[in-house]
């Protein structure tokens, strides 16, 4: 039997060929397990013919060759999303000149950074944190000693210091984050996941020095993307040093935003080199409050509803 | 949270309902305990003495539990756990669609180009790429005097910057027109050397090794010929 046949074809087909089953008729498992395998063979077969074939074509054709087809990736099937911002926005860049962050793209602020944990970190979340620390130039680490963050707030705002960062711990390993932009800013809770440390990282370079790196910001595409992308960039400061060819990255692909932090090198006009130095983890956004961290009271701007919005595989907020 | 004192009497056993008697003791602690006292008045010592202790235990959690509840609690959210492996498995895509170490040198690269970085690095421009490439044959002696005069200010810039990277620039393009002119080898082994010292930056040793491989290969006869003279000149 040629077992190319699937159960309903077309009645009039069915009578000239002669009676074959369809591979998931057979009862025996073995038998049937057998029988696809053949089938599945026989599909490779043909696949590789038909691109030999059109391989072929495609050389015989020479320059008349049709162009070749683009593989879909999930970034091309991605739906459009509304709120693309678009270069040449006005609108969008009326609000980013107005929003709260205008002071630090003025440069009117210098950033300053305090960096906590929950309750009780444990090493490796401390570690974290002075990691983080020595990656963010201007960045304090105080450690929480049962404070409640709407106390922390206030006294903050008094110190100067422009933005909050608690790492959230659970079972030893930090797992989330929340970005807290401090006079009055908006506020993002983040899931963390896959946080490697300095020493886990294959490479051998030595630590960060104290220059202000580079920010590299990819594929913040919406509205909402932009306006956390905006967020990070205003963490560091506004003028990076050059001399010290240090860069953070942050990435987003598909919602994920990771971070890393590299050493460049440019060995000629057209190659660099990179070498990764200080940790890296990866980022989901959870949701965006307006005001400053407030649990209860707060209004949100953007919570990520499982229900509503991942029902889609092609569709991406950020 | 009120305390209540239970008592049971053998008498009221065939009545389960009417088995347990109950009393409700103060909020007080010292008027509950001498409460205890009187209703348990005819029963033995001992057990009297395990009420009390009892009931001295039960109030000190109770007031555990309302100094906790003022503080800060923490909110236990249950993780679920296909959509756990379905964000790990989403992630671990990502990563692998988002090729990062391209993308990083990508941008790099475009910022070189737009010339974010000024003066610090020292490439040849386009155009006097292509030009060499194109005149190579014919003007080799041209390149070689441009490449000279690039030499003098390669001296006086290294001194001072330390992250240049010129030099090595001019090596490679040294390989592509093969030209081997001994100045240019020396300045590279001293840059070296001064790169060995200068630990500030660092100079990634990842580089290092991929750095010398090659000078060092060439430079070998030359190591002792000059680099005395070299250092006075300096």
């Amino acid at each position: 039997a040629s077992a190319a046949e699937h159960g309903g074809q077309p009645a009039p087909e069915r009578v000239l060929f002669p009676p074959t089953f369809s591979v998931s008729e057979i009862k025996n498992k073995q038998r049937r397990h057998f029988m696809f395998l053949r089938w599945k063979q026989q599909q490779r077969k043909e696949k590789l013919a038909a691109k030999k074939q059109r391989r072929k074509e495609r050389e015989a054709l020479g320059d008349k060759a049709p162009p070749k087809a683009i593989p879909k990736t999930i970034e091309n099937q991605r739906v459009y999303d509304e709120t693309t911002v678009d270069p040449n926005d006005e609108e969008v860049a009326f609000d980013e000149a107005t929003d709260e962050f205008a002071p630090y793209f003025n440069r009117q602020t210098v950033p300053k950074i305090l960096i906590t944990t929950s309750d009780r970190p444990r090493g490796r979340t401390v570690r974290f944190c002075e990691q983080l620390s020595t990656v963010i130039p201007n960045s304090h680490v105080y450690y929480r000693r049962g404070l409640a963050l709407k106390r922390i707030i206030p006294q903050c705002i008094a110190r100067d210091f422009t933005d909050l960062i608690v790492i959230n711990e659970d079972r030893k390993i930090p797992n989330g984050l929340v970005l807290s932009h401090l006079p009055e800013g908006p506020t993002a809770h983040f899931r963390m996941s896959s946080v490697r440390l300095r020493k886990e990282i294959k490479r051998k370079g030595k630590e960060p020095t104290e220059h202000v790196p580079e920010v590299i910001l990819n594929n913040f595409t919406t509205r909402l993307g932009h306006s956390i992308g905006r967020m990070f960039a205003s963490l560091f400061p506004h003028d990076p040093q050059f001399i010290g060819r240090q860069v953070a990255t942050f990435h987003n692909q598909r919602d994920y935003i990771f971070f890393r932090f590299h050493r460049y090198i440019f060995k000629s006009e057209k190659k660099v080199g990179i070498q990764e130095l200080g940790p890296r983890f990866t980022l989901k956004l959870r949701s965006l409050q307006k005001g400053t961290f407030d649990s209860k009271f707060g209004e949100y701007e953007w919570i990520h509803k499982r229900r509503e919005m991942d029902t889609s595989r092609r569709k991406f907020h950020l | 949270g009120r305390c209540y004192l239970y008592m049971k009497a053998i008498e009221r056993a065939p009545f389960p309902r009417r088995l347990w008697e109950r009393v409700l003791l103060s909020k007080n602690y010292e008027k509950a305990l001498e409460e205890i006292d009187e209703n348990l008045i005819y029963w033995p010592r001992f057990i009297r003495h395990k009420c009390k202790q009892r009931f001295t235990k039960i109030t000190q959690y109770l007031i555990r539990i309302r100094k906790l509840t003022l503080k800060r609690q923490r909110k236990l959210v249950p993780l679920r756990r296909k959509i756990e492996r379905r964000e790990k498995r989403r992630e671990e895509k990502a990563l692998i669609a988002a090729q990062l170490d391209n993308a990083i040198e990508k941008e790099l690269l475009e910022r070189l180009k737009q010339d974010t970085y000024g003066d610090i690095y020292n490439f040849p421009i386009h155009a006097f790429d292509k030009a060499l490439q194109q005149q190579d044959a014919e003007s080799e002696s041209e390149s070689d005097e441009e490449k000279e005069e690039e030499d003098d200010e390669d001296v006086d810039k290294r001194e001072f910057v330390e992250a240049d990277d010129s030099d090595l620039s001019d090596f490679e393009d040294m390989d592509k027109l093969e030209t081997s002119s001994e100045e240019e080898q020396e300045e590279e082994e001293e840059v070296e050397k001064k790169a060995s010292h200068s630990k500030s930056k660092g100079k990634t040793p990842l580089k290092g090794p991929a750095r010398r491989k090659r000078p060092y290969i060439e430079i070998e006869y030359e190591e002792e010929t000059e680099p005395a003279s070299k250092s006075k000149a300096a």
